[in-house]
């Protein structure tokens, strides 16, 4: 792949962003955006906008198949069985609280336990958060080792007879870890327990197989695979989709509505409410295509190159501590300087045009754990080049210069 | 924008070696403030004696160099002074931070106030201005014995 030109593709390294060339090392973030999917948004609403599913004039049904196009390529991409287990959501986080919510109505009562483990993002906590104000049910935490990771053994560890799902991130948004979901899953299974993957940033990074995967549940954030905000995907096994209760009501969810009852309507329909982000969902087909056209082996390949660059350049920088040091690893590095604080790195960075993030990002279990109330990361998409690896290192030693170290 | 108007010496200095860090015994008011978005928490302690006034403060927590520096000037600052006098303070500064030039109570004297505006560089940085006001807030919930954790998102 040849990285200058797929970076032609993102507009917004067209122009200078506070007079310097931007260099986004945010995409754990959010990702930016290719052309394509900006075009296709902005011809959906001015060549062929309608609502999808309802009405049966030329444009709702045009519009329609578009929609449900992207289902398709979604279930291709993700090599799902079939095309009613993909569930468009507003993002990861709606397709995860949905999963919490309808699992936990019909299949959690108190004292029962979920299992998750300490590098989680808020979004694969707090949702089973608030099952325990409701239900009195339990959450544990596997929890990670020296290097940052969870380990299949640290799942087992936690795993009880009270277990009733078990939900794990594939790969850490801190870290850097990929979990071995594959084998959590055959191990979970054994126990007759479903898992759920919070795949937020395994999806724009990795390869995905859900029939080779054979987890029940998988989160997908649209906006961090070159996609539009507003979109997320749910891919549940359709036993689960078919079995769970529906989660919001609304127009497009129903069979038959009387006063004396309701009747909900088929897959996908079901989970899918009201009038949802349809220009999203057509544009996020061209962020699959465009993912496709490079190949995910070679965004796998070339990310890998610009970790392992970049972990060789900042071990070389003292001063500099990178958080962590998973086995196997995606394309984030978060890092500490010793004497400043990540937002001073943050914004003394950006006064170069470097874009990195600095906070908790949204991990507090995993910062009170590590006893850091903060990190600065660094995270890779397919646009990064060694160039802007180059430009962090100079950036960061321009940072310990005014702190003097 | 540039960054050595952030990242003044006596702001570097104070984020360094922050001033009243800590917390005493006799303390008669006190009062917690978080930054949610960036993790960065202070509480803010402080004896008030019986003509109102401050006789002693410190602090305790972490954060960045911006927050840091806020907490450990505004607290060499307030002491000794009476708790009216503290609260216009505290207006002045959160006034010249938000939009004001210059500060303009006439309890501070013209060096306090210079070491007060060398923190005015963060209007420049909108995402930090919240580091710079966190203990301000903090030190009023003490004052008003509020037991609301402060949160800089409200």
């Amino acid at each position: 792949m040849n990285v200058d030109d797929i970076k032609k593709e993102f507009p917004i390294f067209d122009d200078k962003i506070q007079n310097n060339d931007l260099v986004y090392l945010d995409s754990a973030n959010s990702s930016q955006k290719p052309r394509v999917v900006v075009d296709r948004i902005y011809d959906f609403y001015t060549k062929e906008f309608s609502n999808v599913g309802r009405s049966v004039h030329y444009l709702a049904v045009a519009a329609t198949n578009l929609y449900e196009q992207t289902r398709v390529s979604v279930q291709k991409y993700i090599n799902a069985k079939d095309k009613d287990e993909i569930v468009f959501t507003k993002g990861a986080t709606e397709a995860i609280n949905l999963v919490a919510n309808t699992f936990g109505q019909k299949y959690l009562s108190e004292g029962d336990e979920v299992l998750l483990t300490e590098l989680e993002h808020h979004s694969n906590y707090v949702p089973w958060h608030f099952l325990r104000k409701a239900k009195n049910i339990r959450i544990e935490f596997a929890e990670i080792n020296d290097d940052g990771e969870v380990t299949l053994e640290a799942i087992e560890k936690k795993i009880t007879n009270k277990t009733k799902i078990i939900s794990v991130s594939h790969l850490s948004n801190v870290t850097g870890a990929i979990l071995p979901i594959k084998q959590i899953v055959q191990l979970a299974h054994s126990k007759n327990i479903p898992v759920l993957i919070d795949g937020c940033q395994g999806a724009p990074h990795l390869k995905l197989d859900m029939q080779d995967i054979d987890c029940d549940f998988y989160a997908i954030s649209g906006h961090k695979m070159y996609g539009p905000t507003g979109i997320g995907i749910l891919y549940a096994k359709k036993k689960w989709l078919e079995d769970l209760p529906p989660y919001q009501g609304g127009g497009g969810m129903i069979n038959e509505v009387k006063k004396e009852g309701i009747t909900y309507g088929e897959l996908p329909n079901k989970y899918e409410a009201g009038t949802m982000a349809t220009a999203q969902v057509i544009a996020f087909n061209e962020s699959i295509k465009f993912m496709e056209k490079i190949g995910i082996q070679n965004i796998e390949k070339h990310e890998k190159e610009l970790l392992d660059y970049g972990l060789e350049k900042l071990r070389k920088n003292n001063s500099v501590n990178i958080i962590g040091n998973p086995k196997e690893k995606g394309g984030v590095i978060s890092f500490t300087i010793k004497g400043v604080h990540p937002h001073d790195i943050a914004t003394i960075l950006d006064e170069d045009g470097v874009a990195i993030r600095a906070g908790h990002h949204c991990c507090q279990i995993l910062h009170d754990k590590l006893n850091l109330p903060a990190t600065a990361r660094a995270s890779f998409g397919v646009y990064n080049t060694k160039d802007d690896i180059d430009k962090l290192d100079e950036a960061i030693n321009k940072c310990k210069k005014i702190f003097n170290l | 924008m540039d960054l050595k108007d952030l990242y003044q010496e006596i702001i570097l200095d104070h984020g360094k070696n922050p001033r009243n860090l800590g917390k005493f015994d006799n303390y008669n008011k006190d009062a917690k403030g978080n930054n949610p978005l960036c993790g960065d928490n202070v509480h803010v302690y402080l004896r008030l004696n019986e003509n109102k006034k401050v006789e002693d403060i410190a602090f305790e927590g972490h954060g960045c160099a911006i927050s840091m520096a806020s907490a450990s000037i505004m607290t060499d600052m307030v002491r000794g002074k009476e708790e009216k006098e503290v609260k216009e303070i505290v207006t002045d500064f959160l006034g010249m931070i938000k939009e004001k030039d210059s500060l303009e109570t006439k309890i501070l004297k013209d060096d306090e106030k210079t070491k007060l505006m060398s923190l005015s560089g963060v209007k420049q940085y909108p995402m930090r201005v919240k580091c710079a006001t966190l203990s301000w807030h903090t030190l009023t919930s003490a004052l008003d014995n509020s037991d609301q954790i402060v949160k800089t998102e409200d």
